[in-house]
């Protein structure tokens, strides 16, 4: 079946016609053309799908498109600020948190989540915070230190 | 690859709304969090024509206290149990920050994480894998790749609160369109990978609760690959009363070793004794009696048996300790 769905994504209030079954990763990617969320596993084991859900990070791929109805969903598109990197995503381009790039939406939505709730994250937290986000390429250490070069002691 | 997801979605406002569907609808799947079972029908375990969503029901979704009892909605996200202070003050609870990943525990509902189904490495595999291994008893097949002589299905409880909540002696609140029932938490167990679960069809779980008054000393150990996002290989949870220099009182629960998660209480022998050596040995040989952990892991049963027996000696002796002072 499929039924209205009212949610915000991006901060743009919107309704669509949704297949009840859809999950929300392939609403965004495959309906609104939002790319910039991936799929890295085939349920809950990657992070590479992590969105905000109400300021929260949430796994999209393990998430029904009609499960957020009424509620704001962000993703990597939104973070930019008038076309120019947000403080994170310019920590991750200078400290060499990105290689190949494919877990590095997830790792930057995750990592938003975190600094929302708390701007001066010690390592141990924001390890934490990432610890269900994979990553095949930079070993982690430079993730964490461009998450905390993003803190307010940074 | 994943299976296409179709199904027709019903979103009840209230319990009442919910049981109703539940009887038009017998077969249809419960939905709170997603986390356990969105996975499982990604890959084709089960295809139900009908979810009920229970994100809509606000009654499920509060943490209450009274005199008696301390009473968790089953809609309580395990974020939200952790933003309480009843893991400070119930320690055994603390479970709930071992679960899964972060982004998870913002979903992952306590009723969900209660009625998790249970899992086997021949079982949570994609559509094709299984097929590909002719299936096995728990899903379209008729053999136990686990157990081939057998006729019963080991797949494992690997659930972390479940212990947990055992060992606080907490009950559930089951409803149904008839009414509804408190009953121990250990009921809703069988032991029994195909049909671990004892509701019935139109049986919710509403609430779990435990007595307030609990101030036996309590925790939880996990033993698991990896520290992050992964289910216990083995979890023991421990709640006891040292008086003096005497036990006085001794629960200790155990997960990912049988279809069931256990619980044990009936430690004569070692009660009004002090903690030693000996009395470890015989709590630990009661349990190990108990526990089954068959080769439903990627790692072999023997090493979660050796896991339970050190995790509970190490957690009954440090909260031994704690008793001390
Ligand atoms: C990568 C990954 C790692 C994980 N690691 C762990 C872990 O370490 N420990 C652990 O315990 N779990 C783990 N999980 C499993 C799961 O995330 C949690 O158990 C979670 O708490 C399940 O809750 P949920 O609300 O998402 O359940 P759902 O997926 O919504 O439901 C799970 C099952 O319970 C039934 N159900 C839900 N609510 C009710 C109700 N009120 N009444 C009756 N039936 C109900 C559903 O129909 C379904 O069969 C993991 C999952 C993933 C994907
Ligand atoms: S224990 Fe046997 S029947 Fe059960 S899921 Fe595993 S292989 Fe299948
Ligand atoms: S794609 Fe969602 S966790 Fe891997
Ligand atoms: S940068 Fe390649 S997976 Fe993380």
């Amino acid at each position: 079946m499929t039924s209205r769905l009212t949610l915000t994504i991006n901060n743009r209030t919107q309704q669509h016609l949704v297949a009840d079954g859809t999950l929300l990763v392939d609403f965004l990617r495959d309906q609104m053309g939002l790319t910039g969320t991936k799929q890295g596993c085939d349920g809950g084991e990657c992070g590479a799908c992590t969105v905000l859900v109400d300021g929260k990070p949430r796994l999209s791929c393990v998430t029904l498109a009609h499960s957020v109805a009424g509620q704001s969903v962000e993703t990597i598109e939104s973070v930019a600020e008038n076309g120019r990197l947000s403080r994170l995503q310019a920590m991750f381009h200078e400290r060499l948190g990105t290689q190949c790039g494919f877990c590095t939406p997830g790792m930057i939505m995750a990592a938003e989540g975190l600094l929302r709730a708390n701007p001066n994250p010690d390592q141990a937290q924001i390890k934490t915070a990432l610890s269900g986000n994979l990553c095949r390429c930079t070993g982690y250490v430079k993730i964490i230190e461009s998450v905390e070069a993003a803190t307010n002691h940074g | 690859m994943s299976a296409p997801l179709e199904f027709t979605l019903l979103h009840p406002a209230n319990l009442t709304e919910a049981v109703k569907q539940m009887q038009a609808h017998p077969n249809a799947r419960l939905l709170a969090g997603g986390t356990d079972l969105v996975p499982n029908l990604r890959r084709g375990i089960g295809a139900p024509d009908t979810v009920i969503a229970l994100g809509g029901i606000d009654t499920l979704n509060s943490i209450t206290e009274t005199a008696s009892h301390v009473e968790i909605g089953a809609g309580v996200t395990l974020a939200g149990l952790l933003a309480s202070n009843l893991p400070t003050r119930f320690p055994a609870l603390q479970a709930a920050a071992e679960i899964a990943s972060p982004s998870i525990r913002q979903a992952a509902t306590i009723g969900g994480n209660l009625c998790l189904d249970t899992r086997c490495r021949f079982y949570n595999q994609s559509q094709w894998w299984r097929k590909a291994n002719q299936f096995c008893l728990k899903l379209d097949g008729d053999t136990c790749h686990v157990a081939p002589k057998g006729k019963r299905c080991h797949a494992t409880f690997s659930g972390d609160l479940a212990p947990a909540l055992l060992v606080l002696g907490a009950e559930i609140r089951v409803e149904n369109a008839q009414g509804g029932r408190w009953q121990p938490l250990a009921q809703l167990y069988n032991e029994d990978g195909l049909d671990h679960l004892t509701l019935a069809k139109g049986d919710l779980l509403v609430a779990v609760r435990f007595p307030t008054s609990e101030t036996r000393r309590s925790g939880y150990l996990k033993s698991r690959v990896r520290r992050a996002g992964d289910f216990p290989l083995a979890g023991v949870a421990v709640a006891l009363t040292r008086t003096g220099d005497k036990i006085t009182d001794l629960r200790v629960a155990a997960t990912g070793t049988n279809s069931a998660p256990l619980l044990f209480d009936d430690f004569a022998d070692v009660i009004g004794q002090p903690l030693s050596d000996a009395a470890l040995t015989q709590i630990n040989k009661r349990i190990g009696q108990a526990i089954k952990p068959m080769r439903t892991t990627n790692q072999p049963g023997l090493y979660r048996r050796q896991m339970v027996a050190a995790l509970s000696k190490r957690l009954i002796s440090t909260l031994y300790e704690q008793g001390a002072n």
